[in-house]
């Protein structure tokens, strides 16, 4: 019990002392998961509207399809980046293998299809209630989107958060793309699965704290920013 | 023993186009055959039915007679399962209904401000930001929210909503404004007032379709009327004639008061 104690003792320190290497570890983490939350983003709300917007033949089952890609294992997604990105891979020429954007990558088809999916599922309620009126206004099915994504924005962040809280967690993908490499790939949940293992408690614990107080933060902010647009009624 | 077949006077004679150039004004609708079935149930049947391209039609009937139904028919939102809609010389679609504008019986507003609103249709056409916001004041000013233009849409009253919302049906300058019952349980201060604006654009040539189970209003508005009945056209005809002397049973039966089945 003593260590444990200990561990906690030590992991403030590090984190009280502004740790040079525990903060790199933090900002790399940030870097490359927002980076991919915004690659996300930017694939998913258009991808989600344009589901909602579109009654194309076999929508349903690309609405399986991606709903069901949520669920995929990020090991699995490591593995198939890994085999894409590889010396002997179709991309291997690139040379971005255990590279921070290889595991941009990978975050990124890892949270692409939970915020389209997710997506669809939020602007798929907005669209029954304006439907009628943009056809009536004879709106396009561009400029229908577009409001869609604008006006479900609320809703479109809590989509953007769930992305964002699997992104920074996810430990797989990310392990068999970049390597865990340190100064270059070394992000705050393969460090803790490395220093767990080499028993560097202190400094595992230290990164699960700020990893646990991202995640609460991020909530606070979101659920505030929400509760904020309820009050307007724009939620 | 009613007769099962009553005769309903030939719309064209009673408020129909009055001259052949009436016939190719945009709010002159001509409706042939008309049918509407959804999984093999006849929902709207209207053999013949034309309207004055000027004057303020309403379309009365109980509920569930098809009226809203009608309406979105020939504003071509739904497609019928058979028949010809025209609006002048062309025919019923996406050309026609850009020239027309609808009010529905719950508002559906963007969350976004009151100005926004109506920018959203404003910046649809072209116009620079200086002349849509002009537009956009003078339209606000109309149906007196010009003081709320910041203001969460959503947040307005429900008759405040409905006024927006005719604002916005306003600022196309549609040809024909199709009103699916705009006014039902609002504060009679805003039924009065989009009941001036209806009139207003009325008498500034466009042409009004009014949706309306409320038999006073009908008076009030009414140029002509016409009466649906299970999705059948049970009369049509000059409002005048048609408050004082119903040809058909339903609507003789609806205008005294009685449950009509």
């Amino acid at each position: 019990m003593q260590d444990f104690a200990g561990a906690f003792g030590l992991a403030f320190g590090l984190i009280a002392s502004g740790d040079a290497d525990l903060f790199e570890i933090v900002g790399l983490s940030m870097r490359v998961s927002l980076s991919a939350l915004v690659l996300s983003c930017l694939i998913g709300f258009p991808f989600g509207a344009l589901l909602v917007v579109r009654k194309f033949f076999g929508r349903g089952i690309v609405i399986a399809l991606v709903n069901s890609m949520m669920g995929f294992p990020p090991v699995v997604i490591g593995l198939l980046v890994y085999l894409a990105l590889s010396r002997a891979g179709p991309m291997g020429w690139l040379g971005l293998l255990y590279s921070p954007t290889a595991m941009i990558i990978a975050q990124t088809l890892l949270i692409a299809p939970i915020v389209a999916a997710l997506s669809r599922q939020v602007l798929e309620a907005l669209q029954a209630e304006y439907d009628e009126q943009f056809r009536s206004l004879g709106i396009s099915r561009g400029r229908a989107m577009l409001a869609l994504i604008v006006d479900g924005r609320y809703g479109l962040l809590t989509v953007a958060l769930a992305g964002f809280g699997r992104a920074i967690a996810e430990v797989g993908a990310v392990i068999i793309v970049g390597g865990n490499i340190e100064h270059l790939t070394r992000v705050m949940t393969t460090a803790i699965a490395l220093e767990t293992s080499k028993g560097d408690l202190g400094m595992a614990l230290a990164l699960g704290i700020i990893l646990m107080s991202i995640a609460v933060s991020v909530n606070l902010v979101a659920g505030t920013l929400r509760a904020l647009a309820e009050r307007q009624a724009y939620a | 023993m009613p007769d099962p077949t009553p005769l309903i006077p030939h719309p064209a004679s009673v408020a129909g186009p009055q001259t052949s150039r009436d016939r190719i004004l945009p709010g002159a609708l001509r409706v042939e055959g008309l049918a509407l079935q959804v999984a093999g149930k006849p929902l709207i049947d209207i053999d013949r039915l034309l309207l004055d391209p000027r004057s303020v039609t309403i379309i009365m009937g109980p509920n569930g007679a098809g009226k809203s139904l009608f309406l979105r028919l020939i504003h071509g939102l739904i497609a019928p399962s058979s028949g010809w809609i025209s609006w002048g010389e062309v025919a019923c679609g996406e050309a026609t209904r850009s020239t027309q504008a609808m009010v529905f019986q719950k508002p559906v507003l963007l969350r976004r401000s009151v100005a926004a609103n109506i920018d959203f249709v404003l910046r649809h056409r072209s116009g620079n930001r200086a002349e849509r916001r002009s537009r956009c004041d003078e339209l606000l000013t109309l149906v007196g929210l010009a003081g709320q233009a910041q203001q969460p849409a959503r947040l307005l009253s429900g008759g405040e909503q409905q006024r927006l919302a005719l604002a916005r049906a306003l600022a196309t300058r549609p040809k024909v404004l199709l009103l699916d019952e705009p006014t039902a349980s609002l504060d009679p201060a805003s039924v009065q007032m989009i009941e001036q604006i209806v009139l207003a654009s009325s008498a500034a040539q466009t042409k009004v379709i009014f949706v309306t189970h409320d038999v006073g209003q009908a008076r009030r508005l009414a140029g002509d009327v016409a009466f649906l009945h299970h999705g059948q056209l049970a009369e049509h005809g000059p409002a005048a004639k048609f408050f004082a002397n119903p040809s058909s049973e339903s609507a003789q039966a609806y205008l005294s008061g009685r449950i009509v089945l």
